[in-house]
Formats: structure tokens, C-alpha cells, sequence
């Protein structure tokens, strides 16, 4: 490479980096716009370790490794030892990190909001994501009218909640139990039901087979079912919810099922989580949520690629 | 052999026995589900697009491609000859394969012929070829305003839109990609 073209390469990255400083400020700006609202409805914003010794066994999430230790995919676990020690109303902005997730909505370093909050259930929760979003888009003098991928979406609360069988029923050429039984539930999401979520208002699917929610609570007259959401706005899964199971042998035996799979595919193991099991008969009934806050910023700027709201991709390093 | 985490723009692999090209890509995974590779590929015989999703499991064999530097020779019955100049091979691709690059396929011009499993299956022009203008209507003075072009022949059949000062038996620069006129050649 010649010194000329070195440097022309720079000067193309430098003016990238500063075409980007009104939406970074305006990322700012968001990530206050939150922590305003999580303090002001009295939640305490807490920090848990990103260098962990044991990730939640989930089929597909596979964590980094960082010496002999992971990189959080998610700082549930600890979240879930503070609310088990009282902590009631806790939230945490973090980066999490996942191995080989790289498209136009993922990168392997992200940024996740996650909150959890004692004596509560997925219903609640929902009803707080309207809220916080509204208050978002006030703070942000945004209008509750936003604009995202060309569609017109109204944030102002109720928003529409279906459950995953009706989405089916709805959108899909398959019915829900056949796709289970097929193995193609996640294809029928991503290409049938996903596109048609969210808009004119944004969407709570809810009710998620017991079978893909190892961590969430079984509905109570409905136990097929699990207390967990996904939130879409326009077509883009924003946040994953639920009601907190807090049963330590119904705890065990799932993730026992998921290092089983994660075994059948040939994907590796961690070591236990056996700090969060022993806190575990602790946990209040409880429900917590991930939301992905580069995806919050993607919909709140109108932007199609998650490039565009971070400094720097993995790529660009 | 690849797998679905290979997959990207311009990759080439076999399907049913055909070669595809990736022409259009995306990383999905819904929430807590499997990675899913959404492609959009072309049949690199038929030309035909087609849409498939794949997970990270799939795994998939390249499609054995060839390029080889070749001349044209001639066209004969809707076949068109071509000759490798370092091994003397010739091979043939009917109409539908070469389909709109006859309209550059002069005597002795290089190009580069796809083979798949040793079957020619396409050419890659060069960007620019020279081309002879068989047909023109003269300049009439006068009315040449700036933006005026004028629809020529050349000596390949093919019929294009030139500007007003480009005369019979001159030769031009074509430009394969767009069609479209670049520039008089100085002979």
C-alpha cells in the first residue's frame, strides 16, 4: 500500500466518523432520555460484571470466551442474585455479547437495557415499555408519531398484543403446533409473521411456547404457554419479556434440556450457573426485560442498518 | 465445502446440481431462535432468481467455475466459437448465453467464457470495446444543439443513440456494461 493511499483510506473512515456526530449526539441524548425515566419511576441503575464464569445455557445465543472465563450475553444471571438479595426495582445499561451474530439489525458487541422488577408480571411490563417509549419520544420532543422504514407508527399507548398461536392462525401458512413439530418456527416468524408486526402501532407478541422461553414462567391455567413477549415496532423485534420463573428444580431441569441440545448440535458447554441456582429460591415473583438499545436507536432515528447508530462496527477496527 | 456463516455477496455454489451466485444477503435470528442466512440467488445457467433460507447447520459444496481468457472466432447458426489462444480448445455458447454481448462480439476480440464443469455456461466482456460505425446519417449543421444524439448501426448489428457529430466508417468506444457511447477512436 502506498502512503497516498493509506492516507486516503483514513480521511474516507475520518469523514464517516464525523457524518455521524449528529446521530451519536442524538444516541446521547436517547440513553439520557431512558435513565431519566427509569429514575424518576425509582428504579436503581445498577453495573454487573461483563467477565462472567458462567453464561445461561441457551441453544442459540453462544457466548465469547475471554481467557477462562465468557463475556456476557446478557447480564440476567447477576440481575436476577440482586432482585433474589431485595433489590426491587433494578436497571442496567450494558454491552452484551454474542458470537457469530453479524446483519443489518445484529452486531457480536451491543448495547442491551435490562430491567427487572419484583412483585410484577410480563403484564406490567408491557404496559412500562408503552410508557417508557412515550415518555422517550416526549423528552425528545419526537411527537408520538414516528416514521420508521416508511411506515407511519403511532407510539401512544395501548399498543396491539397478540399472542404467537393468533400470529399464526394470522399471518402464517402453517399453524403454530405443526411449525413446532416441523422445526420451521423460526422461519415462519422471520419470513411470514415478523414483517407484519408493529405497525400502525407497535406489537407485543406474546405467550411463547413453554419449549422456547427456558427461563420464563409457565401461564398458570396454561401451561403449554410461557409469561414471555417479544416487542416489535415496524417489523423489528425491539425487547424480550417475562415473568420470571423462580421454581430452582423446574430451573435445573430446563437448562439441563438446552446443554442437552446444545450437545445434539455440537455447540460447546459452559460451567454452571450454580451462584444464581442457589440464590434462586429467593427471587419474588418477578418479571425482567432485554432491550436492545442500538435497535431503540435505529427506530427512534429512522434508520435501516444498526451500522449507522454506532461510532464503530467490528469491521471498521 | 461451505457452510451458511460463508455465505455472503458474489458466492458461488451448487444447488440441484447448477451453479448460483449470492447476489443479495441477510443475517436474521428472531428472539432467542436460530440464526437464519435469507439469500436471494441466480441460476447461473438459466439465469432464473430464486429466494432460500438456510440456518448455520446447512452446509453447501462451491460450484466448480472456470474462467478462461478466450478470442472469438465466428457465429454460425445462432453458435458462437471461441478459442482458448494458449490450448487451441474451442468451444461454442448458443443465443440465450450470450444474449445481449453479441452486440460487442467482433473478430479477435478477448473475453473471458464461464466454464462450469468444464461447459461454457458465459462470457465477461471487456468494459470498452471499439466498434465501427456502418450507418450514419450525416450531420446536418444547423441543428446541433447541445443534447442532440442521433441513432446509429454498427458493425455488429447493434443500433445506438450517438451524438450528432459521430460519422459513417468512424470507429467508437462502446461502453458493455451501460451500452451506451463513450468516445470517437482516433485511427
Amino acid at each position: 500500500m502506498s502512503p497516498g493511499s493509506r492516507n486516503k483510506s483514513f480521511f474516507a473512515a475520518g469523514e464517516r466518523l464525523a457524518a455521524k456526530k449528529p446521530g451519536l449526539r442524538f444516541r446521547a441524548e436517547i440513553l439520557q432520555a431512558i435513565r431519566s425515566f427509569f429514575i424518576e419511576t425509582g428504579y436503581l441503575e445498577i453495573e454487573t460484571p461483563l467477565l462472567i464464569p458462567a453464561p445461561a445455557p441457551e441453544l442459540y445465543i453462544d457466548a465469547i470466551h475471554a481467557g477462562n472465563s465468557f463475556l456476557h450475553t446478557s447480564p440476567e444471571l447477576c440481575m436476577k442474585r440482586l432482585l433474589a438479595s431485595g433489590y426491587e426495582k433494578i436497571f442496567q445499561i450494558c454491552k452484551c455479547f454474542r458470537d457469530g451474530e453479524r446483519g443489518a439489525a445484529h452486531l457480536p458487541e451491543f448495547t442491551i437495557l435490562e430491567w427487572y422488577r419484583a412483585m410484577a408480571d410480563y403484564q406490567s411490563l408491557m404496559n412500562e415499555c408503552e410508557e417508557m417509549m412515550f415518555h422517550l419520544s416526549q423528552k425528545l420532543a419526537l411527537g408520538h408519531r414516528i416514521s420508521y422504514g416508511g411506515r407511519e407508527i403511532d407510539l401512544l399507548p395501548p399498543w396491539s398484543r397478540l399472542t404467537v398461536n393468533d400470529a399464526f392462525s394470522r399471518y402464517a401458512d402453517i399453524p403454530l403446533d405443526a411449525a413446532l413439530a416441523a422445526g420451521s418456527f423460526d422461519e415462519a416468524m422471520v419470513t411470514q409473521i415478523e414483517p407484519h408486526l408493529g405497525a400502525p402501532k407497535p406489537a407485543f407478541l406474546c405467550d411463547y411456547p413453554s419449549s422456547l422461553a427456558s427461563l420464563a414462567r409457565r401461564k398458570r391455567n396454561e401451561p403449554q404457554s410461557a409469561e414471555r413477549f417479544e416487542l416489535y415496532v415496524g417489523g423489528l423485534e425491539l425487547a424480550n419479556g417475562f415473568s420470571e420463573l423462580i421454581d430452582v428444580v423446574e430451573q435445573k431441569r430446563r437448562f439441563e434440556e438446552e446443554r442437552e441440545k446444545r450437545d445434539r448440535l455440537g455447540k460447546k458447554n459452559y460451567p454452571s450457573p450454580d451462584r444464581f441456582l442457589e440464590a434462586m429460591p429467593y427471587m419474588p415473583e418477578s418479571a425482567g426485560i432485554a432491550l436492545g438499545v442500538d435497535r431503540l436507536v435505529m427506530v427512534l432515528t429512522d434508520q435501516g442498518s444498526i451500522d449507522s447508530v454506532v461510532a464503530f462496527t467490528p469491521e471498521e477496527l | 465445502m461451505y457452510t451458511a456463516s460463508n455465505l455472503r455477496k458474489g458466492i458461488k455454489l451448487l444447488l440441484d446440481k447448477e451453479p448460483y451466485v449470492v447476489i443479495d444477503f441477510q443475517f436474521t435470528k428472531p428472539g432467542k431462535g436460530q440464526a437464519l442466512y435469507r439469500c436471494k440467488m441466480r441460476n447461473m445457467i438459466s439465469g432464473i432468481m430464486i429466494d432460500r433460507t438456510y440456518r448455520s447447520v446447512d452446509t453447501f459444496e462451491p460450484a466448480d467455475l472456470e474462467q478462461r481468457r478466450m478470442q472469438y472466432l465466428y457465429n454460425q447458426e445462432g453458435h458462437f466459437h471461441f478459442m482458448d489462444l494458449q490450448t487451441f480448445d474451442q468451444v461454442s455458447l448458443g443465443e440465450e448465453q450470450v444474449s445481449d454481448a453479441k452486440n460487442y462480439l467482433i473478430d479477435n476480440l478477448e473475453v473471458d467464457v464461464l466454464l462450469f464443469d468444464g461447459r461454457p455456461i458465459g462470457i465477461t466482456l471487456p468494459n470498452f470495446v471499439d466498434l465501427r460505425v456502418i450507418q450514419a446519417d450525416p450531420w446536418a449543421k444547423g441543428d446541433s444543439v447541445a443534447g442532440d444524439s442521433k441513432p446509429v448501426t454498427l458493425e455488429t448489428g447493434y443500433i445506438l443513440r450517438v451524438p450528432p457529430f459521430v460519422e459513417e466508417g468512424i470507429k467508437i468506444t462502446v461502453d458493455t456494461r451501460t451500452g451506451e457511447y463513450v468516445t470517437r477512436v482516433k485511427e
